[in-house]
């Protein structure tokens, strides 16, 4: 990093940011300094540098632009905006107001603590020096050259820090069982798998502050005793691959890996394993069988990892988000992590929001912290002023909490109560325009493709529970479908071998609980409250605003719109496939679902 | 194709490689895994084939079948379900002619296929054509895409 500059024009370049274009935002920043029209003595002044996400992926582009350490953040930038930017801001001291980041912006980020993602969006994460420059492997050097084994454990468990997986499985003991166990190789694994869909922090910090997750391995590594490591990710996230690879390189170069790190005589190695796409690889036992080069399926747990893990040598797993946290509190201490907190978890939480609040990105809040919070104040509310139903937590295989339970606090415990549960942290906002049990549908439609099928009650299970969705959803429910479906979420709770087969019933069993009038309404009315299910619904066109002006009939599909230019238009339903294409075309709103 | 087999061999013994790894690297070689290939390494290592598509079907990154020259990925994570894109899928399917329970289209042009999430929810929905992940996508904007690339084959 350029310490020496006054001039920063930090540009966001994670996926999202990538996605809209920043990349070329910061050619134009670079080019435009280096550009023959601006003084050279001026120039050195100024660096334009990558950063990763700062998690408010609605407004991307996201550009800062710190002039003598003022910080100005500007959204929805474009290559062409770039000149005036720096003709009138960098150059003439007058920042483009039109452009900035509003009263939003504040009022996202003020309700945030952030711990894991307090570099992501400040530093470029592909320079290892703008790392070391705010801290970095302070921590990793602390642990390696001054602090034991049993030291840096009490630390972790004093901290309170829970496995961010999920579970929540406290993370120091699981560096103790692993500890206790001799064995000349042990294994230190991180599960970059989130295969969560709706869910991106993982990925967020592995792209925007790689070199945390590798520092919380090396301390891992040095706890329990381990020389090998692993990061799993998944190949479809080919941006935190590249990142971690480089950071990983430039650790090799500087001596953090391999031997003698910090001039002691510890020993570690890494690696990346890209994972092959198997959203159960996820799951501590599949992910090293994955790694071994088999099919990823889990096995039963008569051994904890911890003892029996990968290659069937002790191994510690745990999830990005979890490592990221580790060198913040071996540097801060145990209890300013664990007051950040409630009594049952200590530190903070991130979560992905998305779905249909005003304000999707990537958060990070102390956990206990409620819901409502987090969708209104943070999240802005509702896109469109419409009705909220509820916030879909952890996955495919979280729950439903309804728009009444808002109250709840975010952590394991409670969001378990509420029928849901922590999950890896996505989370889901739905409104009125959307239907539950389609929603469900759709989650279950996930757990079964991606069930390995090894245990029968996941993979017969879910594949019932999915053909009486299946059923409901296109108007030949029955009424005892819902107690068939109770009864039979029960049983795969209770009987799968895995988490994805226990976990799997809780968006059925969740709805069930707090929407069952819509899925009565399908069964009993053949109606979809929501106008989402292809079947129980119907095009038409309201003929005293339609004005015939033909956009309908140019693009639908099956040829359904018939009219004559200039008079109302009609849709015959025979032909009609309900894409819903002319319903998005019409201007005027004279196309009704019902 | 013998010549890279050898190469995707030498790199296995090198890196202590696995099935995985040699089935990554074939896909990456060929766009999907040839048959031949399978029996090619089966036979110098003396491991069954079955091992092999167990591993190539068990995972969802390997694909059996060639793919068509351009490839269209609909997202089908949560966040862009809520935001619609069974909707670009289902019209997708249409535009492109694909028969039922086929990826591609008939003339090898255009394949399309679901991934669970990318990880981009901010900016759902979101599709990637032939490797640009391209967000906020609507059933126009994905229409006068298509279009572009059907001029250009």
């Amino acid at each position: 990093m350029d310490m020496d500059k006054d001039i920063l024009i930090k540009v966001c370049t994670g996926t999202g940011g990538v996605a809209s274009g920043s990349n070329e935002v910061l050619e134009t920043f670079k080019g435009t300094i280096s550009s023959a029209g601006i003084a050279a003595s001026f120039s050195e002044r100024c660096s334009a540098q990558r950063v990763g996400c700062r998690g408010f992926c609605a407004k991307d582009v996201l550009v800062d632009v710190i002039v003598n350490g003022e910080k100005t953040t500007y959204k929805h930038i474009k290559p062409d905006m770039v000149a005036r930017i720096f003709d009138e801001h960098i150059m003439k001291g007058n920042p483009v107001t039109e452009w900035t980041v509003g009263e939003a912006y504040q009022a996202f980020h003020n309700k945030q603590t952030k711990v894991v993602l307090s570099h992501c969006g400040e530093i470029d994460p592909e320079d290892i020096n703008a790392y070391i420059a705010i801290g970095g492997y302070e921590a990793a050097r602390k642990a390696l050259t001054s602090m034991s084994s049993k030291e840096i454990i009490d630390i972790i468990k004093e901290s309170n820090l829970r496995g961010r997986g999920g579970a929540g499985f406290p993370t120091g003991l699981k560096w103790e069982l692993c500890l206790r166990i001799k064995s000349d190789i042990k294994y230190v694994i991180c599960n970059g798998n989130e295969s969560d869909p709706g869910a991106f922090m993982d990925t967020s910090v592995m792209e925007g502050d790689p070199h945390s997750v590798i520092e919380g391995m090396i301390i891992c590594a040095k706890a329990t005793e381990s020389h090998h490591g692993y990061i799993y990710t998944k190949a479809e996230y080919s941006l935190s691959v590249i990142r971690l690879q480089k950071a990983i390189e430039q650790c090799y170069e500087r001596g953090f890996l391999e031997k003698n790190i910090f001039g002691t005589d510890f020993n570690f190695d890494l690696k990346i394993f890209q994972g092959a796409g198997a959203f159960v690889c996820g799951e501590a036992t599949a992910l090293m069988r994955s790694i071994e080069g088999k099919r990823g399926m889990p096995s039963s747990k008569m051994w904890r990892t911890a003892e029996k893990g990968l290659w069937e040598k002790p191994t510690v797993l745990n999830n990005v988000e979890t490592f990221a946290n580790i060198p913040k509190i071996i540097l801060k201490g145990a209890q300013w992590f664990r007051q950040l907190g409630t009594e049952r978890s200590g530190g903070t939480k991130v979560f992905s929001l998305s779905g249909t609040v005003k304000n999707t990105g990537l958060i990070e809040v102390p956990m206990g912290t409620s819901l409502r919070e987090i969708i209104y104040d943070i999240g802005g509310g509702i896109e469109g002023g419409k009705a909220c139903k509820g916030v879909h937590i952890g996955g495919p295989t979280g729950g439903f909490i309804p728009s009444e339970l808002f109250d709840t606090e975010v952590d394991y415990e409670s969001l378990a109560q509420a029928g849901s549960m922590m999950g890896s942290g996505g989370m889901v906002v739905l409104d009125e325009t959307n239907c539950i049990v389609n929603t469900t549908k759709f989650f279950i439609e996930i757990t079964q493709s991606e069930s390995c099928g090894k245990c029968t009650p996941c993979r017969i299970g879910t594949k019932r529970m999915l053909e009486i969705l299946e059923r409901i959803t296109t108007g030949r429910g029955k009424d005892s479908d819902l107690e068939l479906l109770e009864e039979l979420g029960q049983y795969i709770r209770a009987t799968s071998l895995c988490g994805l087969g226990m976990t799997a019933p809780n968006p059925v069993l969740s709805t069930l609980r707090y929407f069952r009038d819509e899925y009565e309404q399908h069964i009993r009315n053949k109606k979809c409250p929501a106008a989402v299910c292809k079947d129980l619904i119907t095009y038409s066109i309201l003929e005293d605003i339609c004005n015939g002006c033909g956009a309908c009939k140019r693009i639908c599909p099956a040829d359904a719109v018939r009219g004559v230019r200039k008079k109302p238009h009609r849709i015959n339903t025979e032909l009609c496939v309900k894409c819903g294409t002319c319903f998005d075309a019409c201007k005027f709103k004279a196309i009704t679902k019902s | 194709m013998e010549e890279i087999l050898q190469k995707i061999l030498g790199a296995y013994r090198k890196n202590e490689g696995n099935i995985i790894s040699i089935l990554q690297d074939i896909e990456k070689a060929f766009g999907f895994i040839p048959e031949e290939t399978v029996t090619w390494f089966s036979k110098k290592l003396d491991i069954p084939a079955s091992r092999f598509f167990g591993t190539a079907t068990f995972y969802s990154q390997f694909h059996l079948k060639p793919r068509g020259k351009n490839i269209i990925t609909v997202c089908r994570g949560t966040a862009c379900h809520v935001k619609g894109s069974e909707k670009l899928l289902n019209r997708l399917f249409l535009e492109l002619d694909i028969p039922s329970d086929e990826e591609t289209s008939t003339d090898s042009k255009f394949t399309i296929e679901k991934v669970n999430c990318i990880g981009a929810c901010g900016i759902a929905p979101v599709t990637i054509l032939n490797k640009e992940v391209l967000g906020k996508m609507t059933l126009d904007k994905l229409m006068k895409e298509v279009k572009k690339i059907k001029a250009r084959e």
